[in-house]
């Protein structure tokens, strides 16, 4: 369900970089999405399909790199991914003083363009 | 040929979003963006903890709801000054409607603004509104296992509500689960147990809630 907003945001923002630049037909998308977006790639794409049908993206490849979470500790600073399961916590010092400092992402990275 | 972009795929809501916290600044109002699944009781909240806010601070409510104005009219019944948003198709509020209903508001009078979003876990909670806190409604009857199926919004949640406990004798919820599920996805949320059918619980996150406004 929040794939196809997502969906919508990529062909908005794509179409006003392809205009603003001049890009005539672009072969992919690449996105870095954090894993706690928790976002379903199939989903995505169907979506991203429907969506840029009639518009200078369709048939565009959508590219998906999960971005693991990673917490920073507050206390040493270690950067750790947090154990599926268990409570955030810093596995160098036990802190539970944790930051999340990736996995958050919803990002557009980059456009492949056919030459 | 590669062409790097890097862009924030929420910046056109994040932009709207800015201009309501800029707006509300102006004016001192603190806003919270209540989010939970349909029946979860957002509504029923508001309904119990309004009338007790009101004696100390001006409060009002932005109601979002896909069709109908019947929220809407449960706040207004209270005399709580109330502007509704009706969203249509769209599964969350969408910032640009939260902007434009700010217009109907007295923004002066307002200490503390609620913006009650769709029923819903997971767009409400990737789309701001121009919210300071956002508050999470979980009830009883919907089970333990919410907090790791959308982990994002309890991870972002400054409160969570639990609600309906008056229940919890008649249905399988183990509130212990619930609580440890939301270390497990770092969440740093006050956690409140609360019926707003019963008012059990509610002294505290009303104690919460007055403490947002400086
Ligand atoms: N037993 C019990 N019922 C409750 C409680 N809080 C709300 N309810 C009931 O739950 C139902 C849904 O409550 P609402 O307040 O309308 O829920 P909501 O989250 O605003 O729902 P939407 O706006 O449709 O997303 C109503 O029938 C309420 O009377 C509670 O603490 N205990
Ligand atoms: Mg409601
Ligand atoms: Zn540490």
């Amino acid at each position: 369900m929040h794939e196809l907003a997502i969906a919508q945001s990529i062909v908005e923002q794509v179409e006003e970089v392809a205009r603003s630049q001049g890009l005539a037909k672009i072969s992919t998308i690449r996105l870095r999405i954090g894993a706690l977006r928790a976002v379903v790639p199939e989903a995505l794409e169907f979506g991203f399909e429907v969506l840029s049908q009639d518009t200078p993206l369709a048939g565009a490849r959508i590219v998906i790199e999960e971005i693991p979470i990673r917490i920073t500790c507050h206390e040493c600073g270690a950067i750790s991914s947090p154990e599926p399961g268990l409570a955030w916590l810093c596995p160098a010092c036990g802190s539970a003083v944790v930051e999340m400092t990736s996995g958050k992402e919803l990002q557009l990275d980059s456009l492949e363009v056919e030459d | 040929m590669e062409i790097r972009v890097v862009e924030n795929l929420l910046k056109a809501n994040e932009a709207v979003a800015a201009q309501t916290l800029e707006r509300l600044a102006k004016h001192g109002v603190r806003a919270i963006n209540m989010i939970g699944s349909a029946g979860s009781g957002k509504t029923a909240l508001l309904e119990a903890t309004l009338p007790r806010l009101r004696e100390s601070l001006g409060v009002a409510v932005i109601e979002g709801d896909l069709q109908t104005t019947r929220d809407a009219e449960r706040i207004d019944r209270i005399g709580v000054p109330v502007v509704q948003v009706t969203t249509g198709k769209s599964c969350h509020l969408p910032p640009q409607l939260v902007l434009r209903a700010l217009d109907g508001l007295d923004l002066d009078a307002i200490d503390l603004l609620f913006i009650e979003n769709v029923g819903n876990l997971i767009c409400p909670s990737e789309i701001p509104v121009g919210e300071h806190h956002k508050v999470a409604v979980l009830s009883t009857p919907e089970g333990d296992d919410k907090v790791l199926k959308y982990p994002m919004l309890f991870h972002l949640a400054d409160a969570v509500v639990i609600n309906k406990i008056d229940l919890l004798p008649h249905v399988t919820c183990d509130v212990g689960r619930i609580r440890s599920d939301l270390e497990q996805v770092g969440s740093r949320a006050q956690i409140f147990e609360v019926s707003a059918r019963t008012g059990e619980g509610l002294d505290g996150y009303i104690g919460w809630l007055l403490g947002l406004v400086g």
